[in-house]
């Protein structure tokens, strides 16, 4: 205490706030820890009585189940311990896939919200009442639903020529066929890349030290399109299309999305969308209309005014919630288990009931989701400290 | 009178609707095409809906009359057969007035809820007071009625009980930890946070095989609670994080003098918190508090994966029946409005709220 109190011996320690605080913490811990016990002394006792081992040395073993859709090579033979691998990829292939959609749709949807066309404007705004009033895993299974109620493969739907195929198996569509040529295409686009990253650089040098700008637009676009095209067509333009076909009772080549997966994904980015376009809206909003009217009055052009000075100013309110939203997206991945496409959570369940190891298995479900969100709130802050206001 | 200036006419098309929808609708090129595809898509979308929904569909009658027009109808014969099972799931037949009548129950009282002038202390007790009736309506076993064990419950009223309860008792649980995480004791501070951060990180399918697998090793042998009992806690658990962080939303917005008033007169912390912050705060996060309410209401659904029927899982249970195994669409559309109908209600309720408190701020 800083007011100096007589001392009165202990009963005054007592009284101190100080000592006062360390006491209910000590009691706080004391009660989590009795807890703790009492519990990890019941668990140990019913895992001995069950015959459940313990430990992870079950990551070693063969799995025995297999997994519809691997990033990497995944037989039955292969273990628990890559049987989790594969469910972490499927988790974060449908994520980011997921991320990407809804941040399309969500901004578009955000925007035609603010149209000043009445009829686009309450279209939106009934989606977004919809799908977020409709429980996720319900939506999950409709479409999922949806897709089974398709014809069967030899009566599939063909839609654009025969390029795509629908069917209750899944969407098959034409790929370009390999060709050594698109690989160097590729890989020239990612120099171009590279070279509009310093055309940025010397653009922002240059105004900097004489106040002149340098047009950045369709010089990237040339450095990043330009010498791959050139390439292409030099080649000879070899593209040819792996088209799916129908051989016995399933359709084969091309490219392939399961119905589970097209399910998922498109469950996860319709409803998320409604949320983002939310937020998208609100950060729109948020900018005042001054703002807009003095870039205009600077003599900032329509696309100037809207990158230099309304966007950073709305991104900063966007950025925060849509994180979160991106956050709740992934989270939202485990309702796969619902409609069995296999991603970490299904994977966990799935051994879980084999080997009975129940606590290493959620242990190890929490702790992907926990590295993930911890990793996206890290790179958050760091993007927000980027983005704050400098202010005094 | 005569001399009067005569008010000029307003120009043709200031008013009226052919104004409005030039103004509106086609008050740009781009705008004007934009109309006109949406409502030829909107147009396209509900001849095919009508069609489907209305026209042809089969409104009575046994799957097999609903086979006949597969593809073209919907089995509306699905929900008049199946409503009961849909709505009240494995509930006994004869018994099943008990859940009608606490939906009945909840309903009333959640609208009468609504109904601002009656927000008091008394309230709160009688919610508390109706989740007991409600459950022992259920449940059984007083007054003549015969017990029902809880694997027999099933459909909506599993679905609004697991939300209330989980809203009601997450709440003081959810106020402990907000008070926690701003707590001036750093042990203190550390679990609330840890503990919130967890259970935020993680989605609450996890939480829930944890209530469902781990639970029961956690307990000592021979003690077994039943299925519902731990999804109820897992969905405490989980809310009470997210109710957590709404709840030190309220915290915040407290302005510091009401914290220094209150040590002024020498309130101690708790009777601080109780008489005067937690009253303030409370009110101040209600609209949030009602969308938590309608997230938890959508997300009881997830018990359908470690085997509880509410709604949704009766929904499919009921079309697992061979015959009706084709038309589970309708089911999923039954559910689906329900749901619409009670979410929407409630969110449309918190915007109200949430104007509503804007303009009172100011005394």
């Amino acid at each position: 205490m800083v007011g100096g109190r007589p001392a009165l011996g202990a009963l005054a320690w007592f009284g101190g706030r100080g000592a006062r605080a360390i006491l209910y913490q000590g009691l706080v811990i004391a009660a989590i820890v009795a807890l703790g016990y009492y519990l990890v002394s019941n668990t140990l006792e019913n895992l001995a009585s069950r015959n459940i081992a313990t430990g992870f040395t079950f990551l070693d073993r063969e799995a025995g189940f297999p997994i519809a859709e691997h990033a990497i090579d995944y037989t039955p033979e292969s273990s628990y311990g890559r049987a989790y691998l594969v469910g972490i990829l499927n988790t974060l292939q449908v994520s980011v896939i997921g991320i990407v959609l809804a941040t399309i749709l969500g901004t578009v949807i955000g925007i035609a919200r603010l149209s000043s066309n009445w009829l686009i404007a309450w279209l939106a705004s009934s989606y977004i009442e919809v799908m977020r009033n409709i429980p996720l895993i319900l939506q999950l299974f409709f479409w999922y639903g949806l897709i089974l109620a398709l014809p069967g493969p030899r009566e599939a739907l063909e839609i654009i020529g025969g390029n795509v195929y629908l069917s209750n198996r899944g969407f098959a569509f034409a790929l370009p066929a390999f060709d050594a040529v698109h690989r160097w295409a590729l890989i020239f686009v990612a120099v171009g890349l590279m070279g509009t990253l310093a055309l940025r650089f010397f653009s922002r040098w240059r105004q900097a030290r004489t106040g002149r700008t340098f047009p950045l637009f369709w010089p990237s676009v040339a450095l990043v399109l330009g010498p791959a095209t050139i390439l292409f067509v030099a080649a000879g333009a070899p593209l040819a299309w792996e088209r799916p076909a129908l051989s016995g009772f399933n359709i084969v080549g091309g490219g392939r999305l399961s119905p589970e997966f097209f399910a998922l994904v498109f469950g996860l980015t319709t409803y998320t969308a409604a949320y983002i376009a939310e937020v998208v809206r609100a950060g729109i909003l948020a900018v005042p209309k001054g703002q807009s009217e003095a870039a205009h009055a600077l003599g900032l052009r329509r696309s100037h005014a809207l990158r230099l000075v309304i966007l950073p100013q709305a991104l900063r309110l966007i950025v925060p919630p849509a994180t979160n939203q991106y956050l709740n997206l992934t989270k939202n991945s485990s309702l796969a288990v619902g409609i069995g496409y296999q991603e970490l959570v299904s994977v966990g369940n799935t051994t879980i009931n084999q080997t009975g190891q129940a606590i290493e298995g959620i242990a190890m479900i929490m702790a992907v989701y926990l590295t993930i969100s911890l990793t996206i709130s890290a790179g958050m802050n760091l993007y927000n400290r980027h983005i704050a206001l400098k202010g005094r | 009178m005569a001399d009067r200036p005569t008010q000029a006419e307003p120009p043709p098309l200031a008013r009226g609707p052919l104004a409005w929808a030039r103004r509106h609708l086609f008050n740009t090129w781009y705008n004007a095409i934009l109309t006109l595809g949406a409502l030829y898509l909107i147009a396209l979308g509900l001849k095919a809906a009508i069609n489907w929904m209305i026209v042809n569909a089969v409104w009575t009658g046994s799957g097999a009359d609903c086979h006949a027009s597969m593809g073209e109808g919907a089995c509306w014969a699905l929900i008049a057969e199946k409503h009961r099972f849909i709505l009240f799931g494995t509930y006994p037949y004869e018994e099943q007035w008990r859940p009608a009548l606490a939906i009945g129950l909840f309903v009333v009282a959640a609208g009468l809820s609504t109904w601002r002038r009656l927000w008091s202390r008394a309230l709160i007790a009688s919610w508390f007071a109706l989740l007991m009736v409600l459950a022992l309506l259920l449940h059984g076993g007083v007054l003549g009625m015969s017990v029902v064990r809880t694997e027999l419950w099933g459909g909506l009223p599993l679905t609004i009980l697991l939300s209330v309860v989980g809203i009601g008792l997450s709440l003081p649980l959810a106020i402990l930890l907000a008070l926690g995480r701003r707590s001036s004791m750093p042990l203190i501070r550390a679990v609330s946070v840890g503990y919130i951060e967890l259970v935020r990180g993680v989605p609450l399918i996890s939480i829930l095989f944890m209530a469902s697998v781990m639970f029961p090793l956690f307990l000592p042998e021979g003690l077994t609670i039943d299925k519902l009992l731990r999804a109820q806690v897992g969905i405490i658990l989980f809310s009470a994080a997210y109710l957590a962080e709404v709840v030190r939303g309220g915290l915040q917005a407290i302005p510091a003098g009401q914290y220094e008033a209150a040590d002024a007169l020498g309130l101690g912390y708790w009777r601080k918190m109780r008489l005067v912050i937690l009253p303030q705060a409370l009110k101040f996060v209600i609209p949030p508090l009602v969308n938590s309410f309608i997230a938890t209401f959508k997300d009881t659904s997830l018990v359908i994966i470690i085997g509880l029927y509410d709604l949704l899982g009766a929904a499919r249970t009921a079309t697992n029946d061979p015959v009706w195994r084709a038309f589970t669409t309708e089911g999923y559309i039954f559910v689906a409005a329900i749901f619409f109908v009670f979410c929407s209600f409630m969110s449309r309720y918190s915007r109200r709220l949430e104007r509503g408190t804007g303009e009172r701020r100011s005394p």
